[in-house]
């Protein structure tokens, strides 16, 4: 049925639509009304579930940890501060295999305190181990969290479900809130592969010599292979119940294109509206929306842009000495490709600063009146007297 | 013939990696004779996250889930919500940390999980430092102590915190001092935790560490025989908080306790003269609070 709801609630909607049974939660904005609605659902019967509320963020994935240990499916949310403080658990989630689901609304981090959207939160838990995934808009955010505990139990791995802080996650849109008896479709009923068990002893995360701990790290490596192989397929399924699929990434207009903008996260629906008029005034330009970044799909993005000219990567994010990090991902990507357009990388709406359609047709026409790309990311509306 | 609450059957292998005359393996050991088979232990970082043994093996015949320093209390309450909504009443959920994990990084996830009333056991085994990393000083490590980071002179010139008092404060129904050095009454608050099903339970281990504290490891009994025979560390239970009981009454100098060790050689008479002071002061408030 489709209903005018908050971006936060989609998620909402979703862990409750995929029969949850522990949640946990702390509250930060721009997160807390993904949990705060759940809080409800369990209190009032919607859900057959417990909420836990904790008191911290690093609490909550510890939390979630020990209940996805007994082998029941788990929840949890949070953004920026929240998410740095859970990073030791990350690690721990992570390479304890387990198929926890957990909501990221990117936030900036301070100092200075910022609410806004910044993707610098979840890039910089990059190595953690974690599939992420970014969505455009309420709808996605839905869709890609019921699919990620598919791919979750599959892989045996945590998925997060990540959205910008404000642009998604407080904008009330028309979402198709899909019916129970769909969601149970598509996602069976949660056979865990290992579980702790009084009949089956055994100790979980234990102390790993030098002679296995390569192995272990090894397997999540093949486990994030293994997400690469079968995304599609479990997109397959997802189309086939809900008749919605998104990719991995996908391309817009890049058929012809000379220049191909990448983008992620809500900006790329005012990248599709720039797009959209600077082909009405001639010019060859395409869009590739970033969904997956972990796994990276190297290969399909090096297939997408080795034969264009020139790629213009706008991140949202930034890493401090190096640049973009979307930028450094896509050229590493690139780089032993034999044939491979030149890569510009632009920073642009760090701690929620609006990124415009005249933002994007700037990048556009950068790009395409130079010569050569810059080693450096290029601020895009920095003002200078106030450096 | 001596009778005793104490089962025969043991959970823990003799393969162990504990030291020699560890009270943290023997204050394992009858633990989980008292709380049996259906048990499932969370262990965050402390000695006892090596001494179970490395993959693959188990020096125990019971689960372990091991977690991250801070949080033992609440990966316990996440366990003990995913037993819930599969039905699993039966099944006991101890946290099983050491003092760093309780007294120091630990407190914050075990206040909040005992102010939330979570249903688990938390236990302490107090050896009064971080003995796992090399005997640093913790917040549990008393007046006195010498340690690699309070070393010489700059031995530890603040008191060990009163981690009982801050359970109480919580109203939880149930936290007990326990010693391996009196298996009996160990074994009871276990056997009586584990009954107390529903609730925060916390039970506070003395536990010798021979190889920290400059002791001949066959003196690991002795040693915590007098803690508590000195009222160094009085065994005693409270329930909901307020209601005190008190199991035994020392009677025998600090010093019987303190000049025996050699984390405490250095001190001279009138710090010894202090902690005899502290010590009647803390029994007095005890006393006062057990009410008879």
């Amino acid at each position: 049925m489709k209903q005018v709801i908050e971006g936060s609630h989609a998620i909402s909607e979703a862990a409750r639509l995929a029969r949850v049974k522990v949640i946990a939660g702390y509250p930060i904005t721009p997160q807390t009304h993904i949990i705060e609605a759940l809080s409800e659902y369990c209190e009032d019967g919607r859900m057959d579930a417990k909420f836990i509320p904790v008191e911290s963020e690093h609490s909550a994935m510890a939390s979630v940890v020990g209940a996805a240990s007994t082998g029941v499916r788990t929840f949890t949310a949070t953004s920026s501060h929240g998410l740095a403080l859970m990073h030791e658990l990350l690690h721990w989630a992570a390479a304890s295999r387990l198929p926890i689901v957990m909501g990221e609304v990117n936030r900036a981090m301070g100092p200075g305190w910022n609410i806004w959207t910044d993707q610098t939160d979840s890039l910089a838990q990059r190595d953690t181990g974690w599939i992420q995934l970014y969505c455009e808009d309420a709808q996605e955010a839905l869709d890609t969290t019921i699919l990620a505990y598919r791919l979750a139990e599959l892989v045996n791995l945590p998925v997060m479900v990540i959205i910008d802080a404000f642009f998604v996650s407080h904008t009330y849109e028309p979402v198709i809130v899909p019916e129970q008896s769909e969601v149970d479709r598509f996602l069976p009923a949660y056979k865990p592969k290992f579980e702790i068990d009084t009949n089956n002893p055994f100790a979980l995360n234990q102390m790993a010599p030098p002679a296995i701990y390569m192995e272990m790290r090894r397997s999540v490596q093949l486990a994030m292979e293994k997400t690469l192989e079968i995304y599609n397929r479990i997109e397959d399924e997802f189309e086939d119940v809900f008749g919605r699929r998104y990719g991995g990434m996908e391309t817009i207009r890049c058929d012809d294109a000379d220049i191909i903008i990448v983008t992620s996260g809500s900006a790329t629906s005012t990248c599709r509206l720039a797009v959209d008029e600077l082909r009405k005034q001639g010019e060859k330009v395409g869009i590739l929306k970033i969904k997956m970044f972990r796994p990276f799909p190297a290969a399909d993005l090096a297939a997408a842009l080795s034969d264009v000219q020139k790629v213009a990567v706008v991140d949202r994010n930034f890493s401090f000495g190096a640049g973009g990090i979307f930028t450094q991902e896509i050229k590493s990507a690139l780089c032993n490709c034999a044939k491979r357009p030149d890569v510009f990388g632009y920073i642009a709406g760090l701690g929620g600063r609006d990124i415009t359609t005249d933002t994007f047709k700037d990048i556009y026409f950068s790009t395409k009146n130079m010569t050569a790309p810059k080693i450096d990311s290029q601020w895009v509306g920095i003002n200078e007297e106030l450096l | 013939m001596l009778h005793s609450n104490i089962a025969d059957q043991t959970y823990m292998t003799p393969g162990n990696m504990s030291c020699p005359g560890c009270g943290g393996g023997i204050a394992m050991n009858l633990a989980l004779k008292a709380l049996g088979e259906k048990t499932i232990l969370v262990i965050p970082a402390c000695c006892w996250a090596i001494i179970a043994g490395p993959y693959p093996q188990s020096g125990l015949k019971v689960p372990i889930l091991h977690t991250v320093f801070a949080s033992a209390a609440v990966t316990a309450g996440g366990v003990r919500a995913g037993l819930d909504m599969k039905g699993d009443t039966e099944t006991t959920v101890v946290a099983w940390a050491g003092d760093g994990g309780t007294f120091d990084i630990g407190i914050q996830s075990l206040s909040g999980s005992a102010e939330r009333n979570e249903d688990i056991i938390f236990v302490c085994y107090d050896n009064e430092a971080y003995m796992n990393t090399g005997v640093q000083r913790s917040s549990s490590t008393p007046y006195g102590t010498k340690t690699t980071t309070t070393p010489g002179t700059g031995w530890k010139k603040t008191r060990k915190k009163n981690m009982m008092d801050i359970m109480a404060a919580h109203r939880i129904p149930y936290a007990a001092t326990a010693n391996i050095a009196y298996p009996d009454d160990l074994v009871k608050k276990f056997q009586k935790a584990k009954a107390m099903k529903g609730g925060t339970r916390f039970i506070h281990v003395y536990a010798t560490c021979p190889t920290g504290w400059g002791i001949p490891s066959e003196y690991s009994v002795k040693i915590a025989r007098l803690a508590t025979q000195t009222n160094i560390f009085p065994l005693f239970e409270v329930e909901n908080g307020t209601d005190y009981t008190l199991n035994t009454k020392g009677n025998r100098p600090a010093e019987d306790y303190l000049n025996i060790q050699g984390r405490f050689k250095h001190l001279a008479g009138k710090d010894l003269k202090q902690i005899q002071e502290d010590v009647d002061r803390d029994f007095e408030l005890l006393i006062k609070k057990v009410g008879h």
